[in-house]
């Protein structure tokens, strides 16, 4: 039998089986659409980039050669152009990509994962427990995300640790809404309470039961999260309050290219509209990833 | 005299795995009678009804040899004739009514909009018209239900108050998609009898479209069998109980009978050729 | 008959009262809340406050006079009440720049936020609706495509840098528009001495000054500013406009109206429409709210002098009471804006109680 027969078989004889056959089934649906998978491209092209920057780059991002400051697009060797220290823009925006990618993954890696210990133990123990959780996650989601995340760097200092930190702060709660509702519905289902018959401690029912079962919110959560992380880290960058310069943050390059912006305007447009094709890969995979697996919003 | 006739219906529908077909080749006459269609969910029975109406959407497709209401081709005729036809001479009452009217308008509002678009009457004379409808339907304080919103009525007001709407223009032919299935069964009694008098004193052609076979059988004068998109039986009220088809038969021994035997109920076996 | 179960929705007014307090209280927890995390902040802050305030050749003395006068030597908890009580007063702290009360000074600039988020957001919405309407009622047309996309590229392009797009094209190549700032200088000058000021407001207050040659150049320069965040705006009110039309076409009630015989532009204006009116209304106070944040981000690129100004400027001279303190302000707007649409929803929706 073929891996593509072993796939479809109607009945699976593992759980191993089903749960692949189930995947690739998400797969073949994913793949019809097309906007989705240039988005899963462009995502791709973005890790791809990251991870080899040093190979493609023709330049190294941070030497600064004034002799060849300005140089327009399209010039011998710098087909982005230069910016005003001399670096080729291309380059910069290549070893750029590691910076958001790197940002991406430690927001990433935090907010989600706090949010979900937050809303699954909220959801899970009901009460007062419940009750100051979900009054600290509304209070942080009343809250202006940019302005407090910007308040914070303002106060903790400039740098890539601080920004990621001031992000996620203000990142997690929805995540949390999300668990916590997730929880609530699965909390009263019979085979938890056929867990808890057992012997299973509330660790081990949150841990082991609870949180899979939120996973795929949370998951279609993240993947249309990350276009708007790139967006606050960028801008934060743009306020000085990220990365430090010399390193080639895109928010940071638009910035300092302003102030030659009428007439050398690669310098900021460049990284800019990397940020946008960026973020628009991780939208489009984010909705195509929320019509596969949330049928109920499949076509909206 | 023949009111409804439709031959060779077929809907289909164009998924992203193919077409699904989901009625396949129906046929049926209707007169001045109630005809009831039965079958279980899938079956393609409450799709048949919104033929009738040609009210499905893309990507659903109806196509049928003919389909005529009242020597009136609705099979080809415009949208436009269609809409002129839907609400004045048929009109069709759904399963539920906490969904099936508007949740933000006032009942009496949404009774007398027909009224006020489509037949351009005064507001004094929609008025008086849509209590006169409460009332025939038995609501004993129309003036307050006209006033309320969707919500605040019970299962079986809100049922009434769908029929009310229905048939203030006086339609020839009434389709009733499952009426009575989102009702307690104390208050499915009251409702199908305001809807057998209804149905009795204006001489109208019903379709009564259930999954519930018994209760077809005792309201409806005929009765169409349909399984997986296509008719397999099609049989009068009085003679169900000689039903030929095995699948109509299977239908009538799960039901269980006081005084029958104690036994385990029979499941149904299905058949493959029945899909045929 | 059951006539009886025609339930009561009690007397209108009860249930206007009981909405309005609920949203009273949380709106008050909130702020604390708010005032909690920035009162947190602002004790983290790694430079001594009283140094920056006296500079760094003051006496021991007057170190410990200032730090008396700040209650910077009282227990930590009374520090934040006072924090607390000082903020509902309206004393939001004094600038290190300027020596001013913040709140003051923030009076000051808030007007030109105001009326760039609000102009934006009209925008936004005079054409976000339609869109979103008109895609929905065709799904998968080039319409639906096309405005999908559209507020596609929206939702994923940095404000900061669509402003600076803007402007070089439309303000340095074309030229159609007025540059940064919100007046040319000259007028800028004869708004400080010949306009009455109503609001703050330079289009409301010219047009009611009978300054039409002043509101003409207002209008050349917000208008670019205006219109990327209305767009940005737009993006978000059309996208959840078609998503909350597609969910009403297909319910019941629709088909209903269908079989009455009512035509398909009253299904969709009338019918539907009225459904979606409700969540459209948290949609668009929302959207409001993003607008203020991207103020900050986008007033620096248009010399807006508004309140995104205000803090970046704040920002880059460590004036950090400056910095919570609009915080503060914007917090306080942003919240009240999603509280009060909140409350809109419980009280336009028959069926929340």
């Amino acid at each position: 039998m073929t891996l593509s027969d072993w796939l479809r078989d109607p009945n699976p004889a593992s759980r191993l089986q089903s749960r692949m056959a189930q995947s690739y089934l998400s797969w073949l649906r994913f793949k019809r659409n097309p906007l989705a998978m240039v988005g899963l491209f462009i995502t791709l092209a973005l890790v791809a980039m990251a991870i080899f920057a040093p190979l493609l780059a023709p330049y190294d991002p941070i030497t600064q050669t004034l002799s060849q400051r300005l140089q327009p697009p399209l010039t011998q060797g710098h087909w982005m152009g230069t910016d005003d220290f001399g670096r080729d823009i291309w380059s910069r925006i290549l070893y750029g990509s590691r910076i958001t990618l790197y940002i991406v993954l430690l927001v990433i890696l935090t907010a989600p994962v706090a949010g979900l210990i937050i809303g699954t133990v909220a959801g899970y123990f009901g009460g007062w427990v419940d009750q100051v959780l979900m009054r600290i996650t509304d209070i942080f989601l009343a809250f202006p995300k940019l302005i407090l995340a910007l308040a914070l760097v303002a106060v903790l200092g400039p740098g890539m640790v601080n920004a990621v930190l001031a992000i996620a702060l203000t990142s997690w709660p929805p995540y949390a809404r999300v668990a916590r509702a997730e929880t609530l519905t699965v909390r009263k289902s019979d085979y938890i309470a056929a867990v808890k018959l057992q012997g299973a401690g509330p660790l081990r029912v949150i841990w082991g039961h609870i949180m899979p079962m939120c996973l795929p919110s949370v998951i279609i959560r993240v993947t249309l999260d990350m276009a708007g992380v790139i967006l606050t880290a960028a801008g934060l960058g743009f306020l000085g309050l990220g990365v430090q310069p010399p390193q080639p943050e895109w928010g940071l390059m638009i910035s300092a290219g302003r102030k030659f912006l009428f007439e050398q305007w690669w310098v900021a447009t460049m990284p800019g509209l990397a940020i946008f094709v960026v973020s628009l890969g991780f939208n489009l995979l984010g909705d195509g990833l929320r019509d596969v697996l949330d049928p109920r919003s499949a076509g909206k | 005299m023949t009111l409804l006739s439709v031959r060779n219906l077929r809907v289909t529908f164009d998924t992203e795995t193919g077409p699904v077909q989901a009625v396949r080749g129906v046929s049926f006459d209707l007169g001045r009678e109630r005809l009831g269609i039965v079958g279980e969910s899938g079956s393609g029975k409450t799709m048949t009804g919104r033929s009738v109406l040609r009210l499905i959407r893309p990507p659903g497709r109806i196509e049928a040899d003919a389909m005529t209401f009242d020597g009136i081709d609705i099979a080809n005729a415009s949208e436009a004739r269609m809409r002129g036809l839907r609400g004045t001479r048929m009109a069709m009452v759904m399963q539920d009514p906490k969904y099936s009217l508007n949740p933000v308008m006032k009942i009496g509002a949404q009774l007398m909009e027909g009224l006020r678009q489509r037949d351009h009457a005064g507001r004094a004379e929609a008025h008086a018209k849509a209590v006169a409808a409460l009332e025939a339907v038995q609501i004993r304080d129309p003036d307050r239900v006209m006033q309320a919103y969707p919500h605040e009525l019970s299962g079986g007001m809100g049922q009434r108050v769908m029929m009310a709407m229905m048939l203030i223009p006086g339609p020839d032919l009434l389709i009733a998609d499952e009426p009575t299935s989102a009702l307690d069964v104390t208050v499915q009694a009251e409702v199908l009898s305001i809807l057998d008098r209804l149905v009795r004193d204006r001489g109208m052609g019903l379709i009564f479209i259930s999954h519930d076979l018994r209760l077809v059988a005792r309201f409806c004068d005929r009765v169409l069998v349909m399984y997986k998109g296509r008719v397999v039986e099609e049989i009068a009220a009085r003679d169900l109980l000689r039903a030929r088809h095995p699948y109509t038969q299977g239908l009538l021994n799960c039901l269980p009978r006081i005084g029958g035997s104690r036994g385990p109920l029979p499941g149904l076996d299905r058949d493959a050729d029945w899909a045929r | 008959m059951a006539d009886t179960d025609l339930t009561h929705e009690g007397a209108s007014l009860t249930r206007f009262a009981r909405a309005v307090g609920k949203t009273a209280v949380t709106l008050l927890i909130t702020f604390v809340g708010l005032l909690a995390v920035t009162f947190f902040i602002s004790r983290v802050v790694p430079t001594d406050p009283v140094l920056s305030i006296l500079g760094e050749r003051a006496t021991q003395a007057q170190i410990d006079q200032t730090r008396r006068e700040l209650g910077l030597d009282r227990p930590l908890f009374t520090q934040f009440g006072i924090y607390v009580w000082d903020a509902l007063h309206g004393d939001l702290g004094t600038s290190i720049r300027t020596k001013k009360p913040v709140l003051e000074e923030i009076g000051r600039y808030f007007p030109a936020t105001l009326e760039l988020s609000t102009l934006a957001t009209i925008i936004g919405m005079l054409i976000g609706i339609p869109a979103g309407i008109l895609a929905a009622t065709k799904p998968g047309s080039v319409l639906d495509q096309v405005v999908r996309l559209v507020g596609l590229m929206g939702y994923s392009m940095p404000v900061f840098w669509l402003g600076l797009m803007g402007l070089l094209i439309f303000y340095g190549q074309l030229g159609w528009v007025g540059g940064p700032g919100r007046l040319d200088a000259a007028f800028d000058m004869m708004m400080q001495f010949q306009l009455i000021s109503y609001s703050g407001m330079i289009l409301v207050d010219t047009a009611l000054n009978g300054r039409w040659d002043m509101f003409a150049n207002a209008v050349s320069h917000i208008i670019l500013p205006a219109a990327l965040l209305g767009y940005l705006s737009m993006a978000y009110i059309s996208r959840m406009t078609r998503s909350f039309m597609m969910n009403e076409l297909g319910q019941e009630y629709i088909t209903t109206a269908r079989v009455k015989g009512m035509s398909e532009s009253r299904v969709v204006w009338v019918h539907a429409l009225k459904n979606v009116m409700v969540p459209l209304i948290t949609v668009v106070a929302l959207s409001y709210s993003f607008l203020l944040e991207g103020a900050v981000l986008t007033e620096t690129i248009f010399a807006w002098p508004g309140l995104g100004r205000y803090i970046t400027d704040a920002l880059l001279v460590a004036d950090m009471p400056a910095v919570l303190g609009g915080t503060i302000v914007v917090g306080a707007v942003y919240i009240g804006i999603n509280m009060f649409s909140d409350l809109l929803y419980r009280l336009a929706d028959p069926r929340a109680t």
